[in-house]
């Protein structure tokens, strides 16, 4: 019978997707498993990233998740007009997770959480195709939000809290498709900061009709990074009063880290059986642009003009022994990319994602939690338009895929 | 335990399942193909232009960007091979030390007042030495300044360094060495030079198409003639006959107009303008000078000769046609009266002198001199007894000096140039024909760009020099883009005659002129 579990876990870890955009969404070993589904599901810290308002339900005092995963990323590129292809250096992204909570009383907990729900890690070729878009960036966002849990009644709860943001970014690209030094090196831009700070919020609630069924509600503020006097690097410009000089200046741009809205279930329709849904909607409309003002008076605009974009993700849980649980996943991913928009930086379209994961007890209060998603991208045929020469767009286009897999560990703590 | 393994062996299974895949990568079977060519040694034979000579200097990144190059790489997406080529020693071009013959590339420099121009580049001074044999034979055999007779002289490395760089042994032969590579795939884009040294030098050489001069052996060494039509045809035929003999196959390309190139283009007929502070002013004291000439034209009875210079409008220079009667004897006779024992002087500086046309080419070269003083005319005049003052009224280039014929291309020399080229070009088409090779007309495309333009992604290549993207600092030669345009026509040629199906490339992708303040 675990055989066979075991089998069917990994028939279905064979479908898993990760998030639009640069949103990434790994916020939880055991949500992750269930496809990240958890606005509705009270089982660990994991609740003060999913819902704050759930933790006050939690049956121990003290909660601790700590998790991280390892996330590889291919992206494969290709143009059959001009026979140019180009893959990505598989990055490793390391999203992570430290959750903790602390119930203080029958109706009020209190909570930290320190995750990092944005990032980007893309690496072309140098001098690839595409290399007056981009040749790499490294994005990167660590949230850090103390919370609090009010419990109203058994049926309801709220919560929510402040949200800490620092992020840091380091993105280089060609100047444009053609300019270089006299020895035919290629001019490039790279503008690197950190330590860029901002605050924002969640507000939660959830709601138990009945024993067995919860439905949760989360909302997490837009967060607009705002990098002023950043290190921005001229490199390779030709010794010409035409272009920009070689060296460093600074440079100015925003980059916001939308908002998000999820609302869910969790229904546990057998006693060793828990069935979740979560939706969310994440607000990428706000990206409309990224513009760098550099200090030397050089300015790049690069429209984005995203769409605001949903994710349906399905979880399922069975509880098969008192020490071990297996968790399944599936959630579809909408890019909010729009036709015309696809910047090889996030070379994102729709995905479906499929996850897995197991918990085992090593002793009644501590876990030992693994997952791991699988990301399925469909070969997508997209151009960025907007690109210009001489104030003429010239698109910038080609086949794309993607893939990404993230294995992930982490623990879990109650006392 | 042994289970866990298993189940790690399926994991790791899924690992790999994950890279993603297209489902119809470009570098797998099916989506190109080279039709009935085997581009796995592909051999380049040419002149300056499949070398990837640019900006009057050949150099790393020209070589690189020069169109065999650029094919190479489309080629090797049907199973073509590594393509090799003499690389020089650095981008500034030239040879070491000797810079009088072999000077190194120019740039695009700004001056103080921001406005750009070529200038020669003096970041670094040329290293490559001219004596060194790379001792090898190289996938492009291109040949900076070679005419078609040259591909098959022996002991040509002796008089070019640039074939002398990779000459097989001292009486070897750019054929030869071709041929010895044993190329299953060929390009040959020769002739440019039969006409070119003819044109640029103002046709100061001799048409052997007049002259009937069927020995090149005889032609200027300097390669300032025009090549006879004949023995442009049989020694075309004869490099054709070398490259085919083990079944190669090839393609050819012909020669372009040379008035498609900016050097021709650039400089106007009439450049002399009333607003020139160095000019204007003189209007009234040089027409005054020139009405004494003018009466002397119509003594001489070629009244059409007269010369003015208009204070509303910009003028045509003057220049010294040699097709034209010399009038001198009589034009002394009329000077005599106003300049006395100089008037012979004078009459043979306008013995064959008239203003430029629309018809007439001025040379990139003459942008330099016009207007200026030529310093060698001074020196005689003074010789022949004129005081300095008056020396320096009779030698401005193009104003009161008739401009040199090595500066003009006049009709008639157009002419020269012309019907050469529609001969040769027959020879090239003819051939191509015979021997069921790729031909890429060429000349159209550059008729094109000099008429109208070609467009590409980022906007459209013309023929105009330095904004136009298509020409070079030299004004001859190619840039980049262009030879990716080139690419593509060849490309094109070759999916017609051969069946292939290959990529194109995109000009975009491909730079123009460099930009460069390190000149002196």
């Amino acid at each position: 019978m675990k055989k066979l579990l075991l089998l069917v876990l990994f028939a279905l870890v064979t479908l898993v997707t990760y998030a639009g955009g640069y949103r990434v969404s790994v916020q939880g070993q055991r949500a992750m498993a269930m496809g990240h589904t958890g606005v509705a599901v009270v089982n660990s810290a994991e609740l003060v990233f999913f819902n704050p308002a759930g933790l006050v339900y939690l049956e121990n005092k003290l909660n601790v998740s700590v998790g991280a995963s390892g996330i590889f990323t291919d992206v494969i590129y290709q143009n059959s007009d001009f026979g140019s292809s180009s893959e990505t250096d598989s990055s490793v992204g390391t999203p992570l997770n430290l959750y903790g909570s602390y119930k203080v009383n029958d109706w009020l907990a209190l909570g930290l959480g320190v995750y990092t729900p944005y990032g980007s890690e893309v690496t072309w070729p140098t001098d690839w195709a595409g290399s007056h878009l981009v040749n790499n960036i490294e994005l990167a966002a660590i949230y850090i939000q103390p919370v609090v849990s009010i419990k109203l009644s058994d049926q309801f709860s709220i919560g929510g809290g402040p949200i800490f943001v620092t992020g840091s970014v380091n993105f280089n690209r060609n100047a444009n498709r053609t300019l270089a030094d006299i020895d035919g090196n290629r001019s490039n831009i790279t503008v690197d900061d950190s330590g860029v700070t901002n605050w924002g919020w969640s507000v939660s609630a959830m709601f138990n009709p009945t024993e067995n069924f919860r439905l949760g509600f989360s909302y997490r503020s837009e967060i607009i990074l705002e990098a002023e006097g950043g290190e921005a690097t001229f490199s390779n410009f030709p010794n010409s009063p035409a272009t920009p000089a070689n060296g460093t200046t600074t440079f100015d741009a925003e980059l916001p880290l939308p908002a998000e809205l999820t609302i869910g279930l969790s229904y546990q329709f057998h006693k060793k059986w828990l069935f979740a849904f979560d939706y969310n909607r994440q607000f990428w409309d706000v990206y409309e642009s990224l513009d760098i003002q550099f200090g030397n008076g050089s300015t790049s605009l690069n429209p984005r003009n995203y769409k605001n974009s949903s994710v349906y993700r399905f979880g399922l849980q069975y509880d098969a022994t008192s020490k071990i649980s297996l968790r399944a996943g599936y959630y579809f991913d909408e890019s909010p990319v729009q036709s015309g928009f696809f910047a090889p930086e996030t070379p994102r379209n729709d995905s479906n994602g499929f996850s897995g994961g197991v918990s085992f007890a090593i002793t009644p209060k501590l876990a030992i939690d693994a997952s791991f998603f699988y990301l399925r991208f469909e070969e997508v045929n997209e151009s960025y338009d907007f690109y210009q020469e001489n104030g003429q767009n010239v698109p910038f286009r080609g086949t794309y895929k993607s893939s990404a897999f993230a294995p992930g560990l982490g623990l879990t703590y109650k006392l | 335990m042994k289970n866990n393994i298993k189940y790690l062996a399926i994991l790791a299974l899924g690992l790999v399942a994950c890279e993603p895949e297209f489902d119809n990568p470009i570098d797998e079977a099916g989506v190109y193909s080279s039709g009935e060519a085997d581009f796995s040694n592909f051999v380049a034979l040419g002149n300056s232009l499949t070398a990837g000579f640019a900006d009057n200097a050949l150099y790393i990144t020209g070589q690189e960007n020069s169109y065999p190059n650029i094919l190479s790489q489309q080629f090797a997406l049907v199973g073509g091979g590594e393509f090799t080529q003499p690389l020089m020693a650095d981008n500034v071009g030239g040879f070491a030390g000797q810079t009088d013959r072999f000077p190194p590339r120019l740039v695009l420099a700004f001056d103080a007042e921001g406005n750009p121009g070529p200038s020669l580049y003096t970041g670094a001074a040329p290293s490559t030495d001219i004596t060194t044999n790379l001792g090898v034979s190289f996938n492009n055999m291109g040949v900076p300044g070679a005419r078609v007779y040259h591909l098959g002289f022996p002991g040509y490395g002796a008089l070019n360094p640039y074939f002398g760089r990779f000459a097989s042994e001292p009486n070897a032969t750019v054929i030869g060495d071709a041929v010895a590579q044993n190329p299953t795939f060929f390009s040959l884009w020769i002739g440019n030079n039969d006409i070119l040294g003819y044109a640029t030098s103002g046709g100061v050489g001799l048409d052997h198409n007049v002259t009937g001069n069927m020995d090149p052996s005889t032609y200027s060494p300097q390669g300032l003639d025009i090549t006879n039509s004949g023995t442009f045809d049989s020694t075309y035929r004869q490099l054709i006959a070398a490259l085919t003999a083990n079944g190669a196959k090839g393609v050819v390309l012909n020669l372009p107009n040379v008035t498609t190139l900016p050097f021709f283009t650039t400089v106007p007929f009439a450049p002399l303008s009333p607003l020139d502070p160095n000019f204007g002013p003189q209007i009234p004291t040089l027409n005054a000078t020139y009405a004494g000439l003018n009466a002397a034209f119509a003594f001489a009875g070629v009244p059409e000769r007269a010369i003015s210079f208009s204070t509303s409008a910009a003028s045509p220079v003057v220049i010294k046609d040699e097709s034209l009667d010399d009038v001198s004897a009589d034009l002394a006779v009329a000077l005599a009266g106003t300049f006395g024992p100089l008037a012979p002087i004078v009459a043979a500086q306008y013995g064959q002198a008239r203003q430029a046309t629309a018809n007439d080419l001025l040379v990139l070269t003459s942008s330099g001199v016009i207007g200026q003083v030529n310093e060698a005319r001074l020196t005689e005049l003074i010789g022949f007894g004129l005081t300095p003052e008056q020396a320096g009224q009779f030698s401005v280039n193009g104003v009161s000096f008739p401009l040199e014929d090595q500066y003009v291309l006049t009709p008639a020399e157009q002419s020269s140039v012309e019907n050469a080229r529609q001969a040769f070009n027959t020879t090239i088409a003819t051939v191509a024909n015979a021997n069921d090779l790729a031909f890429y007309n060429v000349s159209n495309d550059l008729t094109q760009a000099a008429n109208g333009g070609i467009p590409f992604d980022g906007g459209v290549i013309t023929s105009d020099f330095v904004t136009g993207g298509g020409f070079s600092l030299d004004g001859v030669h190619p840039t980049p883009r262009a030879h990716a345009l080139v690419t593509n026509g060849i490309i094109n040629a070759i999916e017609i005659a051969y069946g292939a199906t290959l990529p194109s490339v995109n000009p975009g992708d491909y730079g123009t002129v460099t930009l460069s303040n390190e000149v002196n």
